[in-house]
């Protein structure tokens, strides 16, 4: 009796809005045999995963610390996607953006010249993530060169760039050799706006924003622009959107919002310019932009979810003594499910066997 | 609304804190730090050897905790607050990259003893620990200059952080103890656990003519490497004998688990200070697996200079120290260099071709 996937004559709404909650539903499932499996209880493990995060005011504030970089990257990345437009080297413009950000705060060392620094830093983090992004798409513009592979190789020259600067000439002189800078100054830093956590600044820059490119997508030409230029590129050249234009605006705003992040990681949590500032937040963020569906909205959800799953496996760790691969085995099977159940909105399951009886 | 969720936040944190102090009150909560998997086989599988050590000798008075996998990024900060604040008492944190957020955790969490490995920062409630690994490095010099037929070496070094450094000039001291014309080549791979990078420089060492191999990073790739080749090297923090049966000439092995247990009891007793340690073959922190895969004479004469080392016949860092350009190195320890020299080495020894990194 095998299985078929049929296309479906228009999209399934009831299903659009059932799919997460569906994917959602079987990612339990599906872990809570893991757990059995491991010996543990899986009510008491789900409960450490998804709701002792949120009953605590520090661990509130270290989801929003841990999901603000992440959804800020995606929230630029949604719009190249929804342009058609496939930018996958947003790891290297946050690196990048951390550089040329950090560079202030390298040669100001020690001399406290005032809280205008910060500023000074965060808008040069978004002008070396976006000049960074303008590479591939000039390349793409130009020559005609495919976005995807130049922007991801990118990434690989940004982080050896990183990687000389801290072991050469940034190098902290006091540091014994190891590859970092010295501590940025206290004018160098992203103040933190809550005692007693790590709560940022950075945060409420990630909520404006989620709403800013709200707005944008949902209120003004250029977000109708990048939408019709998506979905329909011939449309989109009658109706003289240029999609060359698009691809270099696109590139330039999910650059900028890299870098900012990059920047403003390095300003505020981490304090210093290093290898291993971003573990992987540049890819983390373009499944968090596809969880999102590409709206605002659903990636602030979708990468508070993810940060919640990493402060949860956290706690599971202590608590439960639950192995940290079963966190990261938890992160994949969710996202397959999502994926998988996302199918269904348009295509149908439906078994040969049955239907060549009837018929 | 906004009280209620107040009030039952409030109400959540009194709970949980009842519950810490039950815990705690039971028995001694003791968290750890690692860097790597607990399957890396190299530096944080010993830590992990180490912690079930530890919980075979106390495991009715303490009660551990790991978090592994822990970036030395944003994310090691959060991890150590989440151990200080669910309980524990005693918190190792097992890499150099986390002195700084160890530091800071520290100032927040005053009842709190923190042991930071490698690192040099201290304060009242946070000591650090570290091993004299060069001892055992000399001795691998010693066999190594015997193995060779090529006459070269191969170094697989992480960082040319000072510890890496002074692995290098001590292994070469000992080479040239036996043959004044060693040759050893370096190749960096700018991580500590990368299997496949780890191998690829294996690789390209041996191709180079290298038949001794030597490594300062965590996994045993470099062995399985020699083992292929028919070529010897050396098991770094573990025995490594099961990946290289014909190839590993001995191992330096990390043993933590004495000092784990020692700090441990103090704190249950109530007499836990901060302290520097710094040990050695002598207080087998360091220890060498069996002498193996060699001829008679060559075990005999790498006993030898174990034994030397550990009545202090031995010095390995003896003055005259000649760095690179043939002068000696001021010798600020009277008749050897002095730990400060030792923890912040910043040359090659003499005999050491390549130019030093970064300088």
């Amino acid at each position: 009796m095998p299985l078929v996937l049929e296309k479906r004559a228009e999209r399934s709404a009831f299903i659009a809005i059932a799919s997460p909650l569906l994917a959602i539903a079987l990612t339990l499932l599906t872990m809570s045999i893991l757990l059995l499996a491991l010996g543990k209880n899986p009510l008491a493990a789900l409960y450490v995963y998804f709701v002792e995060p949120l009953t605590d005011p520090y661990t509130l504030m270290e989801i929003a610390v841990k999901a603000s970089p992440i959804v800020m990257i995606a929230i630029g990345l949604s719009l190249c996607y929804l342009a058609n437009v496939w930018n996958i080297g947003a790891e290297g413009q946050f690196l990048m953006g951390a550089v040329t950000g950090s560079y202030l705060a390298v040669v100001t060392n020690g001399s406290d010249v005032g809280h205008w620094l910060v500023i000074v830093m965060l808008i040069l983090g978004a002008i070396g993530g976006a000049l960074w992004a303008l590479i591939p798409a000039i390349c793409r513009v130009r020559f005609g060169a495919n976005e995807i592979l130049t922007s991801l190789m990118l990434v690989y020259v940004a982080d050896l760039i990183m990687d000389y600067l801290v072991r050469g000439p940034w190098r902290d002189p006091k540091g014994l050799n190891f590859p970092t800078t010295a501590a940025f100054d206290p004018s160098a830093t992203v103040p933190v706006i809550l005692d007693g956590g790590r709560l940022h600044a950075g945060v409420i820059i990630t909520l404006a924003v989620v709403v800013i490119a709200a707005v944008l997508l949902g209120r003004t030409i250029k977000g109708f622009e990048i939408r019709v230029v998506g979905a329909a590129p011939r449309a989109a050249r009658f109706a003289g959107f240029k999609s060359d234009r698009l691809v270099i605006f696109t590139f330039l705003i999910s650059g900028a919002l890299a870098g900012l992040a990059g920047i403003i990681e390095v300003a505020g949590p981490v304090g210093v310019l290093q290898p291993g500032i971003s573990p992987g937040y540049g890819f983390t963020a373009i499944i968090v932009a596809f969880l999102g569906r590409l709206n605002p909205l659903g990636i602030l959800i979708a990468g508070l979810f993810l940060a919640l799953t990493f402060i949860g496996g956290e706690g599971a760790q202590i608590s439960m003594k639950i192995p940290l691969d079963l966190t990261k085995v938890f992160q994949g099977v969710l996202l397959f499910y999502v994926l998988a159940c996302d199918s269904l909105i348009l295509y149908r399951i439906r078994l040969i066997g049955s239907q060549q009886k009837t018929a | 609304m906004k009280k209620l969720l107040m009030t039952a936040a409030a109400a959540a944190l009194a709970l949980a804190a009842t519950a810490m102090n039950a815990s705690a009150a039971d028995k001694l909560k003791v968290g750890f730090i690692y860097l790597g998997p607990v399957g890396d086989l190299g530096w944080t599988y010993m830590h992990e050897v180490a912690r079930q050590a530890l919980v075979k000798e106390l495991g009715d008075k303490i009660e551990t905790t790991y978090l592994e996998n822990v970036n030395e990024g944003p994310d090691s900060e959060r991890s150590i607050v989440q151990l200080a604040r669910t309980g524990h008492q005693l918190i190792f944190t097992t890499s150099f990259g986390y002195m700084d957020p160890t530091v800071k955790v520290a100032k927040q969490f005053p009842k709190v003893k923190f042991e930071h490995a490698t690192g040099y920062k201290r304060a009242e409630n946070l000591g650090t620990y570290s091993g004299r690994f060069y001892e055992g490095r000399y001795i691998q010099g010693v066999i190594a200059a015997k193995m060779s037929k090529t006459g070269t070496l191969g170094y697989i070094g992480s960082f040319p952080i000072p510890e890496v450094i002074s692995g290098i000039n001590a292994t070469m001291l000992g080479a040239q103890s036996v043959n004044p014309n060693i040759k050893v080549k370096i190749i960096w791979v700018n991580t500590w656990f990368d299997p496949g990078k780890e191998a690829d420089a294996a690789k390209a060492l041996a191709d180079q003519g290298a038949d001794v191999l030597m490594q300062h990073t965590d996994s045993p790739a470099a062995m399985q490497v020699a083992q292929q080749r028919g070529i010897y090297a050396f098991g770094q923090d573990s025995d490594m004998i099961k990946f290289g049966p014909k190839s590993q000439l001995t191992a330096i092995v990390n043993n933590w688990g004495p000092y784990y247990i020692k700090q441990t009891k103090a704190v249950l007793a109530g007499t836990w200070k901060s302290e520097d340690t710094w040990d050695g073959l002598k207080e087998k922190m360091v220890v060498m697996a069996p002498y193996t895969n060699m001829p008679d004479d060559v075990k005999a004469l790498a006993q030898k200079t174990e034994a030397g080392i550990i009545d202090g016949s031995i010095v390995p860092f003896k003055c005259p120290v000649l760095g690179q350009d043939g002068k000696p190195i001021e010798c600020k320890g009277g008749t050897h260099l002095d730990a400060g020299q030792i923890l912040g080495m910043n040359f090659y020894v003499k005999g050491v071709d390549e130019k030093f990194p970064s300088k």
